[in-house]
């Protein structure tokens, strides 16, 4: 019963009538951000974490999570309605999605994507909840080798989902360690690649970084073209509740891509996108009508929508227990902790168990937030859709650079969002993926340290990362991945998966 | 494109990769590398460089054996004004103030779009300002100048 007892704590946190309203703040604003089109959850929550730091650290953590749940389904809504997916997660929402939504099924298809999500959220909560205790207890036999290799593994896996070439995904996260290596070197105070700007000593700003890559990016790619007009199904946001049918038909997708996400989430690295996509492949192969698919199938929908959330939900378990983030928006969640002054690890677990078990409990609140707020409110989303994207977004510049600001008063990191928004749209320009650049630029300094620590440990004997047992095997699986993905049956395989995602 | 079988977008992303690893690496030179077993500050980011330079490399030589794609367009309007924003904000909120010099902010930010008229523009501004300024600087309580001492106020 000590899963009751954990629980019972962290709801007590998360239950509070100040941490309630700040989750639910969170979720309206992080709705309000992600159903702005082209803006996906990443950006999203890039651009509003400057307003959580005012808070203390579990209060602005609980709201983060509210943020984050409201980001992802904003970036549905946009999927479903506009066909719009603002992140590769959603993209395989907005094929059956949008086609629901053609034929005049836009609220049901809402409504699968908000039960299924909650589902399937439910469920994971309860996992991660069992597993994490268990996972830190193995977390706190890692020694400096292992993390080492652990981080390897994750980065091998970001760039393995990461969309287009491989060489060039490999590329971003090399570049995003050095970037994450800029600043004053901890062993030996030597300043590194600061340029002699000594407000760049405690390294580049992580929110600058995640707000211009991420953020001013994106609105530079709206701006290309102005004068393309998106078909908005806002006629067709009437009858919200599925019918008996829908939920017959949508139980089934529901329940596997609950236990597909599940899985998938854990892995480092890999989490909520691949899930979604495993999910819809599943489905199809599985269905008695696989010719629906594409055209608005349910299962299509409820699926993939259960699979992405849930591995979100379980992804928080490398985070939680090991610091190791799976995905781009678990890198904003290190992010935030780090600037809180918690540094995300097993003993996280052991040292501040109500901040532990709050933010699981948080997530699950935020979920329900999410079915009992927007449901209702869908409306009031769909109407902001229609409002046009120049006045959005001089008001989002103008937050970003507050936000950007607000975080430690220095005008540097002011002028790091310009740099990283050029960085990023050039980026985006030359077809590179910025999502590993950004997990490079969070794991930078832990892999430098683990790796000079494991170094001095073992004598300079770089043998230590292949004669330890866990990190042999950890190794051998990024290596093992890596190989696979560059075979060229395999590669073709799943640029057929990408493809199929934007057809 | 007039080379079918050269990708110019590839070939500038390799370039580019290039460029940056060689910044680094140049960088790295002021640095002491140190040995395996006490690594100076210049070890992890040397090795880093080489790595980024090679996959440059292998980009750059791979660009000549595939077809190109079309680069698409620019946005240079919204270069031209979105950039200069936060970087305008960052001169200038300590000096004018956060209120005046947020205003100016978004009326630059808003030029970027070919769609905004001017007096639209400036109501925008107003209402960004006076909502930024209510909801950050009361409500929150940042601690931001309202208004700076570049001002003769």
């Amino acid at each position: 019963m000590e899963l009751l007892s954990n629980l019972g704590l962290g709801f007590s946190v998360a239950g509070s009538f100040a941490n309630l309203a700040f989750c639910l703040i969170g979720a309206i604003l992080g709705t309000l951000i992600g159903v702005l089109p082209g803006i996906g959850a990443t950006a999203t929550i890039a651009m509003l974490l400057p307003i959580t730091f005012q808070l203390e650290p579990v209060s602005s953590l609980i709201m983060l999570a509210g943020i984050y749940y409201g980001a992802q389904y904003g970036g549905s809504t946009t999927a479903i309605l506009i066909n719009m997916p603002g992140e590769s997660s959603s993209a395989v929402t907005a094929i059956d999605g949008y086609q629901m939504a053609r034929k005049g099924r836009a609220g049901a298809a809402l409504a699968i994507c908000a039960i299924g999500s909650f589902f399937a959220g439910t469920v994971s909560t309860f996992l991660v909840a069992i597993f994490a205790p268990w996972l830190t207890e193995q977390a706190l036999k890692f020694g400096a080798a292992e993390y080492f290799s652990l981080m390897v593994l994750g980065l091998v896996m970001s760039v393995v989902l990461a969309h287009g070439s491989i060489v060039k995904a490999l590329a971003m996260v090399v570049l995003g360690l050095l970037l994450g290596v800029v600043g004053t070197d901890i062993y030996t105070g030597t300043p590194r690649f600061t340029m002699g700007i000594t407000e760049y000593a405690d390294g580049l700003n992580f929110v600058a970084l995640a707000v211009g890559v991420f953020g001013i990016a994106e609105i530079l790619r709206n701006l290309e073209d102005e004068s393309e007009t998106r078909e908005v199904m806002t006629a067709s946001v009437r009858n919200l509740w599925p019918t008996r049918e829908d939920f017959r038909a949508m139980v089934g997708p529901v329940l596997r891509g609950t236990g597909i996400g599940s899985l998938l989430g854990i892995l480092p690295g890999g989490g909520a996108i691949l899930a979604s996509f495993a999910s819809y492949t599943m489905e199809k192969k599985i269905s008695k009508n696989p010719q629906e698919f594409g055209k608005g199938a349910i299962a299509g929908v409820a699926g993939p929508e259960s699979a992405n959330n849930a591995g979100a939900q379980t992804s928080f378990i490398p985070l939680l227990t090991l610091g190791i983030p799976a995905n781009p928006v678990m890198a904003l969640m290190i992010g935030a902790m780090i600037i809180q002054g918690i540094v995300p690890g097993p003993s996280v677990v052991t040292d501040q168990p109500e901040l532990f078990w709050g933010i699981i409990a948080s997530m699950w609140i935020g979920n329900l937030m999410l079915v009992v707020l927007n449901l209702p409110l869908i409306g009031l989303w769909v109407k902001l859709l229609t409002v046009p994207y120049y006045i959005l977004f001089p008001i989002i510049m103008a937050m970003c650079s507050i936000g950007v600001y607000s975080v430690a008063s220095n005008t540097f990191d002011l002028y790091a969002v310009a740099f990283f928004g050029l960085l990023g749209y050039l980026m985006s320009k030359l077809r590179f993926e910025p999502a590993p650049l950004l997990l490079g630029f969070v794991l930078g300094p832990l892999l430098e340290e683990n790796l000079r620590r494991a170094m001095i440990l073992s004598r300079g004997d770089a043998t230590t990362f292949v004669t330890r047992p866990i990190s042999l095997t950890l190794l051998l699986m990024s290596l093992g991945v890596l190989v696979l993905v560059l075979l060229p049956a395999i590669r073709k395989g799943r640029d057929e998966v990408f493809v199929e995602s934007e057809g | 494109m007039s080379n079918q079988n050269t990708d110019t977008t590839e070939v500038a992303a390799g370039v580019m990769l290039i460029l940056i690893a060689v910044f680094f690496g140049w960088q790295t030179l002021d640095l002491e590398v140190g040995t395996s077993l006490r690594m100076g500050p210049g070890y992890f980011p040397m090795i880093l460089s080489g790595l980024l330079l090679i996959l440059g490399i292998i980009v750059l030589l791979s660009a000549f054996r595939q077809k190109g794609e079309p680069f698409g367009r620019v946005a240079w309007r919204g270069l031209l004004f979105i950039l200069p924003a936060p970087v305008f904000f960052g001169l200038t909120v300590r000096g004018l103030g956060f209120v005046p010099s947020l205003f100016i902010t978004t009326l630059i930010a808003a030029q970027a779009s070919v769609k905004m008229r001017p007096l639209p523009a400036l109501i925008l501004a107003v209402a960004v300002t006076v909502f930024s300024t209510f909801v950050f600087s009361y409500a929150l309580g940042l601690p931001f100048r309202r208004f700076g001492p570049w001002l003769p106020l």
